[in-house]
């Protein structure tokens, strides 16, 4: 009997999970940004209320999908405010059924960490980085899917290359 | 192909050139004249016994310009007194970013209780002048013999989610210390924004 009831325990917390959408802080976060695999990882910054943000989403998802073999990895970093995780981000999510990792990056005081992810980054979203294990690029720009798998080309074609 | 070598470096070169425009503290800069909401143009000129301005880029659409909204309506009145008075520009394209036009902006201007010019860049000239990125995004200026002078470049605090968990008041310190007569330390900062709205060349 505990034994079924741990179960159920167990898939509730498990069922519960699919909906969150998991919080970092800056130095929780900053790792994510230098992973030393042999995957691409495509990491967006975002807002649910940023337009041109959302605009480009499905260029992101389609990415997500479509280079999925390729190892390549997209992340969507949002910056919504903490009071809309719950009200807006985990309904966007939900409503748009993104497939690619969706995180919240909890951490208001930006002038703090805008510089390690790139000194050259005015703190304006969109903002994407593209990297992997030997090269990264920064965009402080907004992109349709041809701009978008142009640039991730360039990493898959110089990885053949390693 | 050294020759192409060199010149994709010069292009290089070229393109962050372009890339770094816009003023740094210690530059001069001119003054600017734009529509207000009142219809009238205004120029810095107006603001006669100013000691300075809080040139702060900004618009009607984006989340964290309206979270600074009455922090930006405090500083105003707070500095206003003092010589540093608040100017606010609008840089975004309204075709791009409705929200942001010209009857909208009077419309928020008066739901908010603005104190402050609040102009509009119709051709864009002035964020690009002055190398605005976002909004919104502060640029503090004195008036001397010698003209405007940059002396702030950035945020107006540390937290854009809530006045209330202020810690740092990156601007009020750069004022408070431009009126005891010292340099603001720091006097660039970054904050997350939106990004202006315009057409791409």
């Amino acid at each position: 009997m505990m034994k079924l009831l741990y179960t159920l325990l167990t898939l509730f917390l498990y069922l519960n999970s699919l909906g969150q959408i998991k919080e970092y802080n800056f130095q929780e976060f900053e790792p994510l940004l230098h992973k030393q695999t042999d995957s691409i990882y495509v990491v967006n910054f975002w807002a649910t209320w940023c337009s041109p943000c959302v605009a480009e989403l499905p260029s992101f998802e389609k990415l997500n999908q479509n280079f999925k073999n390729q190892k390549v990895k997209v992340l969507l970093v949002s910056l919504d405010f903490p009071k809309h995780k719950e009200s807006r981000l985990i309904p966007f999510v939900k409503k748009n059924n993104l497939q690619s990792e969706v995180i919240f990056l909890n951490d208001v005081n930006a002038n703090a960490w805008i510089n390690k992810v790139d000194p050259n980054w005015s703190g304006a979203i969109p903002f994407t980085v593209i990297y992997n294990a030997e090269q990264r690029k920064y965009y402080e720009r907004s992109f349709n899917y041809e701009e978008l798998i142009k640039e991730t080309y360039l990493f898959l074609t110089h990885r053949t290359k390693q | 192909m050294k020759r192409a070598f060199i010149i994709t470096i010069g292009l290089l070169f070229t393109l962050s050139t372009f890339a770094q425009t816009g003023y740094k503290v210690g530059d001069m800069a001119r003054g600017f004249e734009l529509k207000n909401i009142d219809s009238e143009m205004f120029s810095l000129r107006q603001f006669k016994s100013a000691k300075g301005y809080v040139i702060i880029f900004t618009c009607n659409h984006c989340r964290y310009a309206k979270a600074y909204e009455d922090r930006i309506i405090a500083i105003d009145q707070k500095y206003k007194k003092l010589g540093y008075p608040v100017v606010a520009v609008n840089p975004n394209d309204s075709t791009i970013e409705p929200d942001d036009s010209y009857s909208k902006m009077i419309e928020r201007a008066t739901e908010k209780g603005f104190t402050f010019p609040y102009l509009l860049d119709a051709d864009q000239s002035v964020f690009k002048r002055f190398g605005a990125t976002k909004t919104p995004h502060v640029f503090v200026m004195s008036r001397g013999d010698e003209g405007l002078k940059i002396e702030y470049i950035g945020t107006i605090d540390d937290n854009y989610a809530d006045a209330s968990e202020v810690k740092v008041k990156y601007l009020e310190n750069a004022l408070d210390a431009l009126l005891a007569g010292e340099k603001p330390d720091p006097n660039f900062t970054k904050a997350i924004g939106c990004s202006i709205k315009y057409k791409k060349d």
